[in-house]
């Protein structure tokens, strides 16, 4: 074979998920922030300290919330074909990850309140190995429904014990 | 298996209860413990104090008696309400009283059954019987542990949960010979593992503690004063070094005599079983087609000699770290290299490990590794360096000795760590070969692999490598191409499970 590379999968995750993302990172950084905020208005003795803290949650927390959403939705990748899942994460550290229909044992959907708010829906499929299931997140809901109902179909059609 | 078989078995499907005698066992192993912990404080009280011995005795006793009592009355009312059977279909076990637990595993899916017995349970001629499956799935319990049953109905239950096809006639008349027995030479590689220097530190910690508690640590110092006045500090340290060692090694011989005892690897049927050990008896069957390779481990000192360990990569087995003696996944321990090859190739009925042309990864992958080792004795050497700079001198001279000392192993062990990475195909197996210092050859059953994880670190991909882990259902979940060149590793996994990964490939521009 000549000099081969692995290709994309063929899907990017939902354009709604870089907002689902930005929101769910900028509250993990606001709601310590506000936090230390009342605390700093309370305690007056510790108030520098508190501020300094509030500042570090921010300085770091807003930019992280800004950036990484986008960079997720730019390599957050996912096709499913009739043999296979095929996703593609990371960007420091990139993850393909390939499981073949017939070695597929769940297939799991998670909404958490914020993905229920912005319609959208992770996929998790299992295979009998250790090292871990495949993730796919930010799916829009409803293709995230017919996905499950499409693998769970094909997993069930493959019986025996997947190992 | 046919019904007459089934009744001989016992397995009529009834509800069963554990053997009673579990009660009288758990009672002395409580006893046991009472005495051995309660001892030393007790003795520690009388010497220390002038207490009368009389309250102190009767406390201790009494407190044995309430852990002992209490231990026997919970174990009586586990065995009360717990039952378990063997149907056509299912082993069950139930546990009914208060609290209602029933765990079920259909029999088609039991793939090991694993027998121990600890002295204390030999006496009474009891066993304690692990039924597992290969699953994985969550929610799902894995595996019965019947605590205990009578031995011979422990070994009953083996025979019928994993003997599914009818007994063949000839197979009784001539048992197979087994594929590997004890050879007693192989006790020169006990010693050289990581075993002896750790049961060596063991042993002083234990001295510690007992004179500590006996009130005897400060004679016992003024007596190693006494005995060896006239050495140098130095020469303390090496005679105290040299004592731990020697309490190490034979150690090391004693836990391998323990755990190898009577070894032997068969083949009865469909199923390998290991079955070894001296004091604890362990009988660790495995399902043949449960099989999804081999991993022929050369621990450092056994490698230096010449040896290997042949462990089993197979659905359904417990994950545990490398080290741990009593690992289930181990078909033989370290025996020479030929010995540790034939063993392989018996258990497979293939040779892939001899036959294999392992290719080698690129020299990047060797530039990284050097990169590493460098960085990691630089790190050392910059923390003294500068703590030097702030505190003391003494640190300054500890920098450049580390520097001096630490270079050249690491060094080695990053070349060999590169010597070492290797891959290939042969015939149904795919083999991939790691490892720094100790070593690592691995192969698995091209069938087995369930799926490709490729990773790739930003310093690999300036490097032109990824590192490509093949997923399985066995043992750690998945086997790892390390530092392989990106096209080559690709197509590789593409060659060993066809039509996986090939859909998802495209030609480099």
């Amino acid at each position: 074979m000549d000099e081969v590379r692995l290709r994309p999968p063929r899907n990017r995750v939902e354009r709604r998920a870089v907002s689902y993302w930005l929101t769910n990172e900028g509250l993990s950084a606001i709601v310590p922030a506000a936090v230390l905020a009342v605390l700093a208005a309370i305690i007056t003795p510790a108030r520098p300290w508190l501020l300094l803290a509030m500042g570090v949650v921010l300085v770091i927390g807003i930019p992280y919330a800004v950036v990484v959403p986008l960079w997720r939705y730019r390599v957050h990748r996912w096709e499913v074909t009739d043999d296979a899942v095929y996703t593609r994460t990371g960007w420091l550290w990139q993850e393909w990850r390939i499981a073949p229909m017939s070695r597929i044992q769940t297939v799991d959907t998670a909404r958490g309140p914020l993905e229920q708010l912005f319609r959208l829906s992770s996929v998790t499929v299992t295979t009998a190995s250790a090292a871990g299931p495949l993730k796919i997140q930010g799916l829009d809901h409803e293709l995230a429904a017919g996905l499950v109902a499409r693998l769970t179909e094909t997993a069930q059609a493959n019986r025996g014990d997947a190992t | 298996m046919t019904v007459a078989a089934e009744k001989a078995g016992g397995m009529t499907g009834e509800w069963r209860r554990l053997h009673r005698r579990t009660v009288a066992v758990t009672a002395l192993t409580l006893a046991g413990l009472s005495v051995s912990i309660g001892a030393p404080i007790v003795l520690g009280m009388l010497r220390d104090d002038d207490r009368a011995a009389g309250p102190v005795l009767l406390v201790a006793v009494g407190a044995a008696i309430l852990l002992t009592g209490g231990g026997m009355l919970v174990d009586r009312l586990r065995w009360r309400h717990t039952s378990y059977r063997v149907t056509a279909e299912r082993v069950e076990l139930r546990f009914a009283w208060v609290l209602h637990t029933q765990r079920s595993i259909p029999r088609e899916r039991v793939r090991t059954v694993d027998l121990t017995a600890n002295p204390l349970l030999r006496a009474f001629g009891l066993a304690k019987v692990k039924i597992g499956t290969g699953q994985r799935v969550t929610g799902q319990h894995s595996h019965v542990t019947l605590d205990p049953v009578d031995r011979a109905h422990a070994e009953e239950l083996r025979r019928v949960l994993l003997d599914r096809a009818p007994a063949a006639p000839a197979r009784a008349a001539r048992p197979d010979p087994p594929l590997a027995e004890l050879d007693w030479q192989w006790l020169r590689y006990a010693p050289i593992s990581v075993t002896t220097p750790i049961l060596g530190a063991a042993a002083f910690g234990a001295v510690m503690q007992a004179s500590d508690w006996l009130g005897l640590q400060g004679e016992m110092f003024e007596t190693v004063r006494d005995l060896f006045g006239g050495l140098s500090v130095l020469g303390l340290i090496g005679l105290l070094v040299a004592a731990g060692l020697v309490v190490g090694f034979v150690g090391s011989l004693g836990l391998f005599v323990e755990m190898w005892w009577r070894y032997r690897l068969t083949r009865e049927g469909g199923t390998l079983r290991v079955h070894r050990g001296l004091l604890t008896t362990r009988s660790l069957s495995l399902e043949q087609r449960r099989l999804r390779g081999v991993d022929v481990f050369e621990a450092l000192g056994s490698r230096l000699l010449g040896a290997a360990r042949v462990d089993v990569v197979a659905t359904g087995l417990q994950v545990r770290s490398d080290n741990e003696r009593s690992d289930p996944k181990t078909l033989l321990p370290a025996a020479p290299l030929a010995v540790a090859h034939r063993v392989a190739v018996d258990v497979l009925g293939a040779s892939p490990l001899s036959d294999v042309d392992i290719r080698r990864h690129p020299r990047a992958a060797r530039t990284r590794r050097v990169r590493w080792a460098l960085l990691a004795v630089f790190g050392v050497v910059a923390v003294l360096a500068v703590l030097g700079s702030l505190l003391t001198t003494v640190l300054v001279h500890l920098a450049w000795i580390a520097a001096v000392v630490a270079t050249p192993p690491a060094l080695a062990l990053a070349l060999d760590d590169y010597r070492n990475l290797g891959h290939g195909l042969s015939g149904d197996y795919l083999v991939t070969r790691y490892g720094a210092g100790s070593r690592h050859t691995v192969a698995l059953l091209r069938s087995g692999v369930i799926g490709w994880t490729v990773r790739r670190s930003l310093f690999q991909r300036r490097a032109g490598l990824v590192t490509i882990a093949a997923t399985t259902a066995a043992n750690n979940g998945e086997y790892v191409i390390r530092d392989v060149g990106e096209s080559e590793g690709l197509s590789f996994a593409a060659e060993a499970v066809p039509d996986l990964l090939t859909p998802f490939l495209e030609p480099r521009p």
